[in-house]
């Protein structure tokens, strides 16, 4: 256990900071609700506009607004930029002692990008469930509204998907930093990154809606796994053996990304050892 | 030298100083080309499916969104000071050095930055209205191209009016501008959309309130010849942007107001 | 009619309070807490053309907020400011262009453009004809050796060059006041040396009012020939700086070094400051004991080596100062 101590330590340091933006969240939450509210009446829009392309669609109305008010909710988690603390570690210097500690420096930047995403993420998503989920129908907009998930099992699974969207979001997060630390720049590559997952994780739009044959295509790229294959198991669209492919599908991204991850990181911080850096 | 010759030097400054890194400021417009360009794609996937949208097809869509897009991207280029106006100019003291020169702080503010990034997002719309003219036929009259330049000039004013007013609040509070920052680009996102397609109350917020209706869906439908399925007077359409006129007459006296508030406390 | 006059200026500040923890956070949105702070109660003095006042106080002793009511970037709430017949805040505009300011720790030049296209940027905001701009500018580029300086890039100098370059920067439209905040903050010794003696040639030979605000007490001691110390919102002080020492801290040092062990000393009026081998410091008061009558006293007894008076350090006195007028609680 005592190995793991600086771990949780960095991990939990990181999600009190992260709680104590309370200004960021709300305002964080009111932009959440306004864009979800456009996007919700564009897709109604759409849908009772042509109701036979709607009877078509690979997912309901109802199916489509809930995706989208999950979406917001699950804004925090969505790996689009690196974590800011690498990147001015990486102005100041800072990181350089990262390499002098007697810590896995992979583990150590993964727990603290989790302990930053998770954080961001809990005021956010309740009072996210809040508006859409129990103000909405309360207020005879039910139809509108954030729908529970389609039955306990898909409950049960959408929980363990999540937490491995979270895992996921945490691989792709270490990417991004690795590259990062190498090119010793954050700009460029979070700009790069952005529209890649604003589209790709399903944030945009849920990733159904697309041409059916980008379909398979989207489904297996790794950014489904960090919103997409989770929202789709909530709402039942990706049932039974289905949402054990789309778990699967999670796993082995996280398993190939951290693999990745570790490895480059390895080299990167020996050339960086090597430049004195 | 009058104001409009002295922006003229900042202009050229601030291009200098950002020709200094030409592959930075080359990826920030690419950048933001790309993450302007895929709310059309989104657009353009839930056409592909759906067909039309209440009356409305792809083409004319891409004609509200295009437009919205320019006039964005000119008011986002001249008004970048008044958008870091908060963390940039009040958190940090700078303001006091724009107070302390012979000049008003708005122009200082205006000269403060011209990101060249920004036509990023102006090609990304022009292409969008290119590729519309084509789908839908259309023929630029000279008329059509007096309209438009008249809708994006009230569009710009708009614009940059909500830029002001976002400064304004940093003369109270520097916390949570992030979120105002939000609202002027969620208010582009609903305004790029025909707003029939909206609940009565956002209609009503983006007529009567921020009146992003009034520069782009009321004088785009005048530029495509359309009347109004809501029912607003055909008289009506082509006069609409002035509202953006209007809405930064206010912001500029709101603006004054927060100077003389800053100036009687200092902070 | 002097060149600047201060009257009865008073300003007090509302301060939002935050109460701790999570709730007070929920009740501040609510409804804010205002604490009042009364950053000057009255403050008076007046300036004639040409002058070099030292400015000091501890922190938060109301010089920031007197300095900002004198460049006319803030409002007071009662008294009166004539600057060469202006109102600063009331004429903002007109006036800020007669007066210069350099904040010590803040630029006014352009990061990314090298120093000359800042200059040029200037000359277009503060209107000054071409010809005139062109004769200012090298003479001060002479002045402040900034030759090899123009063609960099701002973030690229030295914060000895910056602060050089700065200088020059609030000059260009030849102001009649010089408002300067901490120009030697941070400096290394000869860039300090550099930017005193400037300053020093600035006010002489071209008559320029300078207002020198500081924490550095060896510039006042180099330049200032009056000080105003400023605390609690008030004017504690306001003579020239001998006649501070000299009401503060009359004390003098003797410095002997004796051929043996130093001895004992039992004189009067006389005490012992530090004693290390054959070295002795003491300290006397010259009303008292006169320097040439003790050190006659000592060298009849004694042998002596070597034998020095000194007077006490600037920060001592100004340190005294602070203690008696009870500053330092501000």
């Amino acid at each position: 256990m005592d190995a793991l101590r600086p771990y949780a330590a960095a991990f939990s340091s990181r999600f009190l900071l992260m709680m104590q933006y309370r200004a960021a969240a709300l305002a964080g939450f009111f932009t959440q609700c306004w864009f979800g509210a456009v996007h919700v009446m564009v897709l109604a829009a759409f849908y009772l506009g042509a109701p036979e392309a709607a009877a078509a669609s690979p997912i309901s109305l109802s199916q489509a607004v809930t995706y989208t008010w999950l979406a917001q909710g699950l804004l925090a988690v969505m790996p689009w930029v690196g974590d800011p603390e690498i990147a001015d570690g990486v102005r100041t210097g800072a990181i350089s002692y990262d390499r002098l500690r007697p810590v896995d420096p992979y583990a150590l930047w993964y727990v603290r990008a989790a302990g930053w995403m998770t954080a961001r993420l809990a005021p956010r998503v309740a009072l996210m469930i809040l508006a859409a989920g129990i103000v909405l129908p309360l207020i005879g907009q039910g139809q509108w509204a954030w729908r529970p998930p389609a039955s306990l099992s898909a409950a049960l699974l959408f929980a363990l998907s999540e937490a491995l969207a979270i895992a996921l979001a945490c691989a792709i997060i270490m990417l991004i930093n690795i590259v990062v630390v190498a090119t010793l720049n954050a700009r460029g590559v979070n700009i790069l990154m952005q529209p890649l997952v604003i589209v790709f994780t399903g944030n945009l739009l849920p990733l159904a809606l697309y041409p059916d044959n980008l379909r398979t295509f989207l489904f297996v790229q790794p950014f489904a796994g960090t919103l997409d294959i989770p929202n789709r198991i909530y709402f039942g669209a990706l049932a039974g053996q289905m949402a054990w492919v789309g778990i699967g599908l999670q796993l082995f991204w996280i398993t190939t990304l951290v693999t990745l991850g570790r490895w480059w990181l390895g080299r990167v911080m020996a050339r960086l050892e090597v430049q004195g850096g | 030298m009058n104001a409009l010759a002295l922006l003229g030097r900042y202009f050229a400054a601030s291009m200098r100083s950002q020709m200094q890194y030409p592959a930075s400021a080359l990826m920030l417009t690419v950048g933001q080309l790309a993450s302007t360009a895929i709310e059309i794609v989104s657009i353009w996937a839930l056409f592909d499916r759906f067909g039309a949208i209440k009356g409305w097809e792809l083409g004319e869509v891409m004609f509200f969104y295009a437009f919205v897009g320019v006039s964005f991207a000119f008011a986002d280029f001249l008004t970048r000071g008044f958008d870091v106006f908060g963390s940039d100019f009040v958190r940090t003291g700078a303001f006091d050095r724009l107070l302390l020169r012979p000049r008003s702080a708005a122009l200082q503010l205006v000269g403060h930055d011209f990101r060249i990034s920004r036509f990023g997002r102006f090609f990304q719309a022009a292409i969008v209205l290119a590729v519309a003219t084509q789908m839908l036929h259309f023929v630029w009259t000279p008329q059509a191209i007096a309209l438009a330049l008249w809708t994006v000039a009230g569009g710009v004013a708009l614009f940059s009016a909500l830029f002001v007013l976002q400064a304004v609040l940093a003369f109270w509070t520097v916390e949570s501008l992030e979120a105002v920052n939000a609202l002027t680009y969620g208010g582009v996102y609903a305004g790029q959309l025909p707003i029939s397609l909206y609940a009565r109350w956002l209609r009503t917020f983006l007529i009567f309130i921020v009146p992003l209706a009034c520069v782009a869906y009321f004088p785009v439908l005048a530029i495509l010849g359309r009347s109004d399925p809501l029912g607003a007077p055909d008289e009506f359409l082509p006069v609409a942007p002035l509202a953006g006129f209007i809405f930064l007459g206010l912001s500029l006296l709101a603006w004054r107001f927060g100077v003389s508030k800053y100036t009687s406390t200092g902070s | 009619m002097p060149q600047i006059l201060v009257q009865d200026l008073a300003k007090t500040y509302r301060v939002a309070e935050r109460a701790p923890g999570m709730l007070g956070a929920v009740r501040g949105l609510v409804r804010r807490r205002w604490r009042t702070v009364e950053a000057l109660k009255n403050v008076s003095f007046s300036l004639e053309r040409g002058e070099l006042l030292g400015f000091i106080g501890p922190n938060g002793a109301g010089k920031s907020t007197t300095i900002k009511i004198l460049s006319g970037i803030l409002r007071p709430d009662s008294g009166r400011v004539e600057i060469e017949g202006l109102v600063p805040y009331a004429d903002r505009i007109k006036h800020v262009a007669r007066i210069g300011v350099v904040f010590g720790q803040r630029t006014q030049l352009w990061w990314d453009l090298p120093v000359i296209d800042g200059f040029d940027l200037l000359r277009d905001i503060y209107r000054v004809d071409p010809q005139r701009y062109k004769a200012t500018r090298d003479e001060l580029v002479a002045m402040l050796r900034l030759e090899k300086l123009l063609d960099q890039p701002v973030r690229q100098l030295s914060l000895g060059q910056r602060m050089r370059a700065e200088i020059g920067a609030a000059l260009l439209h030849e102001p009649s006041i010089l408002f300067l905040d901490e120009p030697t903050i941070g400096l290394d010794a000869p860039s300090k040396l550099a930017v005193r003696e400037f300053v020093k040639k600035l006010n002489q030979e071209h008559g320029v009012t300078v207002l020198l605000t500081t924490h550095d007490m060896h510039d006042i001691e180099a330049l200032a020939q009056r000080v105003i110390v400023i605390g609690h919102g008030r004017v504690l002080a306001d003579s020239p700086f001998e006649a501070l020492r000299a009401d503060v801290l009359a004390e003098r040092r003797l410095f002997v070094d004796f051929a043996q062990d130093a001895p004992a000393l039992d004189l009067p009026g006389v005490e012992v400051r530090n004693r290390d081998g054959r070295s002795l410091e003491l300290a006397f008061d010259p009303r008292i004991t006169s320097a040439p009558a003790l050190i006659a006293a000592i060298t009849a007894r004694h042998a002596v080596e070597d034998i020095h008076v000194e007077q006490p350090a600037i920060e001592e006195v100004i340190a005294r100062f602070y203690d008696l007028h009870g500053a330092n609680e501000a």
